[in-house]
C-alpha cells in the first residue's frame, strides 16, 4: 500500500475519532500506544519508516531505543534537538536509550495522537506491556511483533535467544511475518505454520519489506465525523486486493464483550474489527480488535450500529461466514 | 623540586624492591624509592617527615564504582551496615523499621515545607525482623510529603501513601507484579524494578538519572576517594553527554580535586557504530584527570533482582531466566569495531549465561581483529566458573570481581537466589588467579561502599552479613588482595604503566595508612585506619577536607 490512506483507513480513522477522543488533553482518557517488537533484523525500523514517513494527518511520537537505522525523509524534518526529531505535521521521534519509563513520562502528549514504541531487539513486549499499565496516561492499544521468517527458526532454538524470542512472539497480538519474498511457497507455508501453531495468540500475516498497512493497527483516533458509517461497503478496493473489508449487520442487543472475544477468535482470523452494537442494556459501545487483542469501550448514542472487518482475502472471508461464527446470527 | 617523604614502611607493589623507607617525589612523579641516601642521589630535596609514623602503600584503585555516590548522600541513608559519608561522619546502621521511620523524622523536622519530598537510600528490609516495610510505616513520617526509600540492591524501592497518590497508584485494580497489593487491595508502597520504581521515583525526589553526576556530588565523590585512599576510581556507566563531559572535566581539573577518574561509556541508546565513533571523539577529550575513550557493555541484569541470565539449573527459587540488555549481534559488532579501533572494552555480566556469550562473542572477534593486548574486562562476572575462566585466559580477558557482594548478599544468594553450591563459588577470585586471569575486585559504589580495604577484606575472608564464611576455597591472600586493588586494577584500566605501584617514573600516587596491611591479621584488613592520600604529588588529608 502507498500513496494516500485507502478510504476504508479513512473511514477506521473516523469512527474511532468521534467515539474515543482519547488525548490526554482533551478529556484527560489515556493516549493509545502500539507496542513494535522483535529481533535485530526483522524489519521494526521498515515498519517505523513507514509510520513516520507517511504523513497521515495524525500525529505520533514514535519512541525508538536509538536513530540508527531510521530512515526519515529529510524534507519532513522540521528541527532537530539530541534525543528528539520533530517532523512536520506534528509527528515526533525520541530516542529513549535504556530508560523507556522516563521518556514516557517526559513526553508532552499534549499535541499527540498516538505513541508507537520501538522496542529493542531483546527487549520483551509483555514486560513494556506491563509497565505501561501503571502509566495512567497511556492504554495499550496492540502489541505487533515482526519475524524474520528465514531466520525466526533457528532464532527460537539459538543457546541465547530461544525464550527471548518465544516471549516476544508469545506477547503479541499480530505478528508479521517479514521478509517472505526471501522463501518459495512452500518454504513460506512451513514458516506459516510454524508460527500459527505455536503463537495461537497472535494473528499471523506473512510481509515483505515489512510492507503491512500500517493503519490497520494505528487507528486509534482522529477528530473527524462519526457517521460516515454506511460509506464503507463500497471501500473495500481501497486496499490492495491481499485484504478483503466487509460489514456486519448489528441489529440486536448483545453481550458486546463476549462478542468481540468471539470475533477476535473467529477462525479464519480477522486483522482488524471495528464498529458499533448495544449491549444488553441498550447502551452503544464501540468495539475495536487489532489481531487478537480486543477492546470494549461506551460510545456516545449518535453512533451508528455496524461492524466493520478487515482480513486476509486468501482466507475466503465473507460477512455471513464471520456472523454466524461470532454468534450474530 | 623534590620531595622525599619517609615513612614508617612504604609497601611498594614492586617486586625488585617491594619495601622502602623513603620515595623521592619530582612534579607529581616518583623519581626512586629506598633509602635516604640513595635517593640524595637525584640531587638536592626536601625531606618531608609527616608520614613518619605511617604506612605508605600505591593508591588504591575503584575498578568498578559510579561517580554518582557523592549525589546520592543528599537523600538520607538508611542502610542497615554503618557508612561514612564524604565528609567524614559516620552514619550508624539502622536496624529496625522504627530506627528507619525515626531517621526519616529527623530530616522530616529539619525541613519548613511540608510538601517537599524525602529520598532516602539504601535499605535493606531483609535484615529486619518484620521483614515487610509498607508505606504505612513510611506514613508515620509523614502524610503530606510524598518519601521514598531506594533498598542497597537499587532494584525496589518502598514510598509512602502520599507519593504513590502522586504518582496515581493508589487505586484498586492494579495488576502488576512490580506493584504488589496489600489485604486492602492497595499497593503497599514496595516498588519492584526500574519501570516501577521510576515514575513514583520521580515524586519522591529522586533524580530521573540515577547515573549522572553533578558538580557538587563529584566533589564528594573525590572526598570519599581521599577518606578510603583511593587515587584513581571509575565512573563505569556513564552517559557521557556534553554537560556530563564538561562537568567532568572542569571539576577534575581543579586543584583540590584528588582523584583521577576514568569513565566507560556505556552503550545502550546509541547502535554499536555510533557508540564506538562517539567513544572514539570522547577520546580526543580525555585529560589526564578524566580519562575518555572506553566502552562499557551491560550484558544482563543482576542475580539479586532474578534479571541475570543463567544457565541451567536456572534460578534456586525456580524463578525464569533474566534479561539480555543486549543482542548477541550488537555485542559481536561493537567487540569487532572496539578491537578495530584499539578500543577497550568493560562488561558487565552477572550471570554464567551472560559471560558465555561474552567469551564466544570476544573469540570471534579476535578472529576477525586479531589484538594481543586488549584487556577486555568481565566486571562482575558473579557466577563465572573454572572451564570459562579457562576460555577467558587463552582470550586474554581480565576480569573484576563483585567481592563485596558476598558481606551484604550473600546469605540471600544462598537461600533464594543460587543456593547452596553457586553461591559458595561466586565471585570466585581464588579460580580466577589459578587460571592466571588478571583480577581486580570493586565495590560498585554506590551500590555497596567505596573502600579498596574493605574489598580487600571481603575476597580474604568471604565472611557473610551473617557472619557465615562463604565458600573457603575461592578466599585469595591478603597479598593477593592488596595486588588486586591496586596493580591488578591498574591493569584492568590499562594504567599499570602510569600507577599501581610505587616505583620511579610512576605517578606519586599513595595511600596513607595508619598500620600495615601486610602485616594485619586478615581479619582486620577493613580496619586499618586511612590517614588520606597523595595524588599527582598532592597530599590530602582526610581529616582537613
Amino acid at each position: 500500500m502507498s500513496g494516500a490512506p485507502s478510504r476504508t483507513v479513512e473511514y477506521l480513522m473516523q469512527v474511532s475519532s468521534e467515539v474515543s477522543p482519547m488525548s490526554v488533553s482533551a478529556d484527560g482518557s489515556p493516549l493509545p500506544v502500539t507496542i513494535v517488537g522483535g529481533y535485530l533484523g526483522s524489519g521494526k525500523t521498515t515498519l517505523i519508516n513507514q509510520i513516520l514517513n507517511k504523513a497521515s494527518g495524525r500525529r505520533y511520537a514514535v519512541l525508538v531505543n536509538d536513530f540508527g537505522e531510521l530512515a526519515i525523509d529529510a524534507q519532513l524534518i522540521e528541527s532537530e534537538d539530541g534525543n528528539v526529531i520533530n517532523l512536520s505535521g506534528g509527528c515526533v521521534c525520541c530516542s529513549y536509550g535504556n530508560d523507556l519509563t522516563s521518556a514516557m513520562m517526559e513526553l508532552d502528549t499534549s499535541a499527540i495522537d498516538q505513541v508507537v514504541i520501538e522496542a529493542s531487539g531483546v527487549a520483551l513486549p509483555g514486560a513494556i506491556a506491563g509497565s505501561l499499565s501503571l502509566l495512567t496516561s497511556y492504554t495499550l492499544s496492540s502489541i505487533v511483533v515482526l519475524a524474520d521468517c528465514v531466520t525466526v527458526q533457528s532464532h527460537a532454538s539459538d543457546k541465547y535467544l530461544a525464550d527471548t524470542i518465544a516471549r516476544q512472539l508469545a506477547s503479541a497480538d499480530l505478528i508479521l511475518l517479514n521478509k517472505t519474498d526471501l522463501l518459495d511457497e512452500s518454504q513460506l507455508v512451513q514458516k506459516k505454520d510454524w508460527v500459527r501453531s505455536n503463537y495461537q495468540s497472535a494473528r499471523c500475516v506473512a510481509t515483505s519489506h515489512a510492507d503491512y498497512p500500517v493503519d490497520l493497527f494505528l487507528t486509534e483516533h482522529t477528530s473527524r465525523d462519526v457517521n460516515q458509517c454506511d460509506k464503507t461497503n463500497d471501500s473495500e478496493t481501497h486496499l490492495t486486493s491481499v485484504y478483503t473489508t466487509f460489514k456486519l449487520e448489528v441489529k440486536d442487543k448483545y453481550n458486546v464483550q463476549q462478542l468481540a472475544a468471539n470475533l477476535a477468535e473467529t477462525e479464519p482470523g480477522l486483522l482488524r474489527v471495528k464498529g458499533f452494537a448495544r449491549d444488553l442494556s441498550g447502551q452503544m459501545q464501540l468495539i475495536q480488535i487489532v489481531g487478537r487483542r480486543w477492546n470494549v469501550r461506551p460510545a456516545p448514542v449518535s453512533a451508528k450500529e455496524g461492524i466493520v472487518c478487515i482480513g486476509l482475502s486468501a482466507d475466503n472471508l465473507c460477512s455471513e461466514g464471520v456472523s454466524a461464527r461470532a454468534g450474530l446470527i | 623540586m623534590i620531595t622525599i617523604y619517609s615513612a614508617k614502611k612504604i609497601v611498594t607493589m614492586n617486586p625488585a624492591r617491594p619495601e622502602a623507607t623513603h620515595v623521592a617525589v619530582r612534579d607529581g612523579r616518583i623519581i626512586g624509592t629506598g633509602a635516604l641516601a640513595e635517593l640524595e642521589g637525584f640531587g638536592a630535596g626536601t625531606l618531608d617527615d609527616r608520614f613518619a609514623n605511617k604506612v605508605i602503600m600505591p593508591g588504591f584503585i575503584e575498578g568498578h564504582s559510579h561517580a554518582v555516590e557523592g549525589k546520592w548522600w543528599r537523600y538520607v541513608y538508611c542502610g542497615f551496615f554503618d557508612r561514612m559519608d564524604p565528609h567524614g561522619k559516620v552514619w550508624s546502621g539502622v536496624e529496625t523499621i522504627d530506627a528507619v521511620v525515626e531517621r526519616l523524622k529527623q530530616r522530616d523536622e529539619a525541613m519548613t515545607d511540608p510538601e517537599t519530598p524525602i529520598a532516602g537510600w539504601s535499605i535493606d528490609p531483609i535484615y529486619f525482623a518484620e521483614k515487610q516495610l509498607t508505606r504505612k510505616d513510611l506514613d508515620r513520617v509523614s502524610t503530606k510529603r510524598p518519601i521514598g526509600i531506594m533498598h542497597a540492591s537499587g532494584h525496589i524501592m518502598n514510598v509512602n501513601t502520599r507519593a504513590l497518590e502522586l504518582a496515581g497508584f493508589l487505586r484498586e485494580g492494579i495488576d502488576n507484579g512490580g506493584l504488589p497489593l496489600g489485604d486492602d487491595g492497595l499497593p503497599t508502597g514496595e516498588l519492584r524494578g526500574p519501570d516501577v520504581m521510576m515514575p513514583v521515583g520521580a515524586h519522591a525526589g529522586f533524580d530521573s538519572n540515577m547515573l549522572d553526576f553533578d558538580e557538587p556530588g563529584l566533589l564528594d565523590f573525590g572526598k570519599l576517594c581521599v577518606r578510603t585512599g583511593v587515587t584513581t576510581a571509575t565512573d563505569l556507566a556513564a552517559r557521557l553527554t556534553d554537560e556530563i563531559v564538561g562537568i567532568g572535566i572542569d571539576v577534575t581539573s581543579r586543584d583540590n580535586f584528588p582523584v583521577r577518574l576514568s569513565a566507560y561509556r556505556f552503550h545502550h541508546g546509541l547502535t554499536p557504530k555510533e557508540l564506538v565513533r562517539q567513544v572514539m571523539n570522547l577520546t580526543e577529550k580525555s585529560t589526564d584527570r578524566f580519562r575518555l575513550g572506553r566502552i562499557k557493555i551491560v550484558a544482563d541484569g543482576s542475580i539479586q533482582g532474578f534479571t541475570a541470565r543463567i544457565n541451567p539449573p536456572g534460578y534456586y527459587n525456580g524463578a525464569p531466566n533474566g534479561l539480555w540488555y543486549i543482542a548477541p549481534e550488537q555485542m559481536l559488532e561493537i567487540y569487532e569495531l572496539a578491537l578495530q579501533n584499539n578500543i577497550q572494552v568493560h562488561t558487565h555480566t552477572n550471570g554464567d549465561e551472560a559471560t558465555d556469550l561474552a567469551i564466544d562473542m570476544l573469540e570471534k572477534a579476535l578472529q576477525k581483529f586479531p589484538s594481543n593486548d586488549h584487556r577486555f574486562t568481565i566486571q562482575h562476572g558473579q557466577l563465572v566458573n573454572a572451564a570459562q575462566f579457562r576460555r577467558m585466559a587463552k582470550l586474554g580477558f581480565c576480569v573484576n570481581h563483585f567481592a563485596n557482594h558476598h558481606f551484604y548478599w550473600g546469605d540471600e544468594h544462598y537461600q533464594f537466589t543460587v543456593g547452596p553450591e553457586r553461591a559458595e563459588r561466586m565471585n570466585p577470585c581464588r579460580t580466577a588467579l589459578d587460571n592466571n586471569i588478571p583480577l581486580a575486585i570493586h565495590s560498585d559504589a554506590p551500590i555497596t561502599p567505596i573502600g579498596p580495604l574493605f574489598t580487600a577484606w571481603c575476597a580474604v575472608n568471604r565472611i557473610t552479613g551473617s557472619g557465615r564464611v562463604q565458600g573457603h576455597h575461592e578466599r585469595i591472600t591478603v597479598d593477593e588482595a592488596l595486588y588486586a586493588i591496586t596493580m591488578g586494577a591498574a591493569y584492568t584500566l590499562q594504567m599499570d604503566h602510569e600507577i599501581g605501584s610505587i616505583e620511579a617514573g610512576k605517578r606519586a600516587d599513595f595511600a596513607v595508612l595508619e598500620d600495615d596491611p601486610t602485616e594485619a591479621e586478615p581479619f582486620a584488613l577493613r580496619d586499618i585506619g586511612v590517614w588520606g592520600t597523595v595524588q599527582d604529588g598532592r597530599v590530602f588529608d582526610a581529616s582537613q577536607l
